[in-house]
């Protein structure tokens, strides 16, 4: 199709988003394997944006995980995301903005099922009742973390010292973006974009400087599968999952990939490593691995922000060919240091990882 | 009103079954579009034509073998299906009856399912995370590679460098969450069948785990857990 033609088609998916005022909550995979994304994330809105974000430490988990791995009933974790819109509305707010691809799927699925069912909200009513004394408000609206950084991306570029641009060449960098399938398959109308033509991470892109790889298998699933990930003999699904859209976005050379879903970059980020010691074989040049990013690094990156201080020293493919791409500086010796500036360890190199 | 009826009725009852399936033409876009149906022996499309044929024993056997816990639940099948159709939906209402009658337990791939449950439903009940760094143990997660070891390592350190807040009072990333609220989650579990779940689980794996063989005093049966985390009998995939 035809860049006009999306644009069109991308058009009628334009959802609203909140500007100001969100009751934030956190995604048990990003808080495992990204911390520093949620913290940067929160620094972008309270110090650069001026946006009051709270964060109540009483909510929990939504139990997404648990319940697409099917151990978790509906009406349990529908009680528990109830739960959560009571933290919401004892505190004043109206706005959510959800760090996780799977419980924003979850959220959306929830809120769509009582409008269709409404003895099921009201069962969830007296289920969170008896349970917790807590009553709820179904909130105005329900945004994921990303959705909110979309809707700033010309603030933060405004804001920027870098750009998504090779500083040697002045070309725009290579990016394949990836959004997660909770993000829109389901309820298309709940993402930037739609299912088709997401463009939520392609319109940071954009903004920022970079260039969107449009490849064939730009919206297959990176093989979380949840208890495809879950239990170890199940794995060889996953990394087959992500292996299929490594050799599909292989060619077009991507300088980096940016994901969308807390779960997918870890896996992007760690199936490089298990296919090079596996087979030897890896999809960046010169023997390394392509770049995995959250869009709070990307957006951390842009905005000047230390790496290390987003947690990119997390990622087992290095991201330090990026870094030298854009001309950012960083201390490689404070890589693997603690808070204080001590070394705590070195992980053990391997080929993915050499840095040039 | 015979058994075969019963079945389909209690499948009938989850309202995802009502909501991914609406009325299916068998065009088997569900399947061209499904991760899992290039991975595994599986099919949606014959999934979504057997619920909707209502043949009770064919509904049974499903819910007894491995099929239906090959599906990923990405929900891809969702944004394709021209009629609205979600095998992905299909599939959580059959494999929650599947567990309500123990049928879980006669698959490999459905034995799983105590394995899940002593891991991330525990963590959600008592400590209000899906996933915690602990459960991160190199030697059952090998492909978190060199730096998933040294994380794993250097827990304390690593996090607080990256401004988490672990095991900490307060708010923040992989924070302490507070005993009234893990307090409330409990008494979510109890009430709305959430525990009724877990139980059945255990009875059921128990059951099996003796009936397999392993008859570990240990009334945790970590010997029949660690078997059926590790065991691929080769048979699952598409040739």
């Amino acid at each position: 199709m035809k860049k006009e033609g999306k644009i069109q088609v991308w058009q009628d998916y334009q959802k609203e988003i909140a500007d100001d005022h969100y009751f934030y909550v956190r995604s048990c995979i990003r808080q495992n394997f990204f911390p520093g994304s949620e913290q940067t994330f929160l620094k972008i809105l309270r110090k650069e944006l001026d946006k009051d974000i709270y964060e109540n430490p009483h909510h929990t988990s939504c139990s997404g995980i648990g319940y697409h791995s099917d151990i978790v009933p509906f009406d349990t974790i529908q009680t528990i995301v109830a739960r959560q819109f009571a933290l919401m509305t004892e505190a004043g707010y109206q706005n959510i903005a959800v760090s996780c691809i799977t419980s924003f799927g979850i959220y959306n699925e929830i809120i769509e099922t009582w409008k269709e069912y409404p003895a099921e909200l009201e069962k969830i009513r007296g289920y969170l009742k008896k349970a917790t004394g807590r009553e709820f408000e179904v909130p105005e609206n329900v945004a994921h973390a990303s959705d909110i950084v979309y809707k700033f991306k010309e603030d933060i570029a405004a804001r920027g010292k870098f750009k998504l641009i090779n500083h040697k060449t002045g070309k725009p960098l290579k990016v394949v973006e990836h959004i997660g399938c909770h993000y829109s398959k389901m309820f298309p109308c709940k993402g930037v974009g739609g299912a088709e033509f997401p463009f939520v991470l392609a319109g940071m892109i954009e903004a920022w400087g970079g260039e969107v790889i449009d490849y064939p298998e730009r919206r297959h699933c990176c093989g979380f599968g949840f208890r495809q990930y879950l239990i170890m003999s199940n794995r060889g699904y996953s990394v087959s999952n992500s292996r299929k859209k490594f050799e599909s976005m292989e060619p077009y050379k991507p300088d980096f990939i940016v994901s969308n879903c807390p779960g997918c970059p870890m896996f992007l980020d760690r199936w490089q490593y298990v296919i090079e010691e596996m087979e030897g074989k890896t999809f960046g040049p010169d023997g390394q691995g392509i770049p995995v990013l959250t869009y709070e690094e990307m957006a951390g990156l842009v905005l000047g922000y230390n790496p290390w201080d987003m947690g990119m020293q997390m990622h087992q493919t290095n991201v330090e060919p990026l870094l030298d791409k854009m001309g950012i500086q960083y201390d490689p010796e404070l890589k693997y240091a603690n808070k204080h500036g001590k070394q705590i360890g070195h992980p053990t190199m391997v080929r993915c990882e050499i840095n040039t | 009103m015979s058994q075969k009826m019963e079945i389909y009725q209690e499948l009938a009852k989850d309202i995802r079954l009502a909501e991914g399936l609406k009325s299916c033409m068998n065009c088997g876009v569900c399947t061209a579009i499904c991760p899992a149906a290039e991975f595994y022996d599986y099919d949606p499309r014959i999934i979504a034509g057997i619920i909707q044929s209502k043949d009770e024993k064919r509904i049974e056997e499903l819910l007894k073998s491995d099929v239906i816990w090959y599906c990923g639940e990405c929900m891809s099948c969702k944004t394709r299906c021209p009629r609205g159709n979600c095998v992905g939906l299909i599939i959580m209402a059959l494999r929650s009856l599947s567990q309500e009658l123990g049928y879980f337990a006669e698959s490999e791939k459905g034995r799983q399912q105590l394995a899940i449950k002593r891991v991330v439903g525990e963590n959600i009940v008592y400590r209000g995370y899906c996933v915690l760094p602990e459960n991160l143990v190199p030697e059952m997660h090998p492909e978190q590679g060199p730096v998933g070891e040294w994380i794993f390592g250097n827990k304390e350190e690593v996090y607080e460098r990256v401004g988490a807040n672990y095991n900490g009072e307060g708010e923040g990333a992989l924070r302490k969450i507070p005993q009234e609220s893990l307090d409330e989650i409990y008494r979510i579990f109890e009430l709305t069948g959430g525990f009724e779940r877990f139980d059945k689980i255990e009875y059921f794996s128990k059951e099996k785990a003796k009936s397999m063989g392993f008859t570990d005093d240990n009334e945790e049966y970590p010997d029949y857990v660690s078997h059926i985390f590790t065991t691929n009998n080769g048979k699952h995939n598409r040739q």
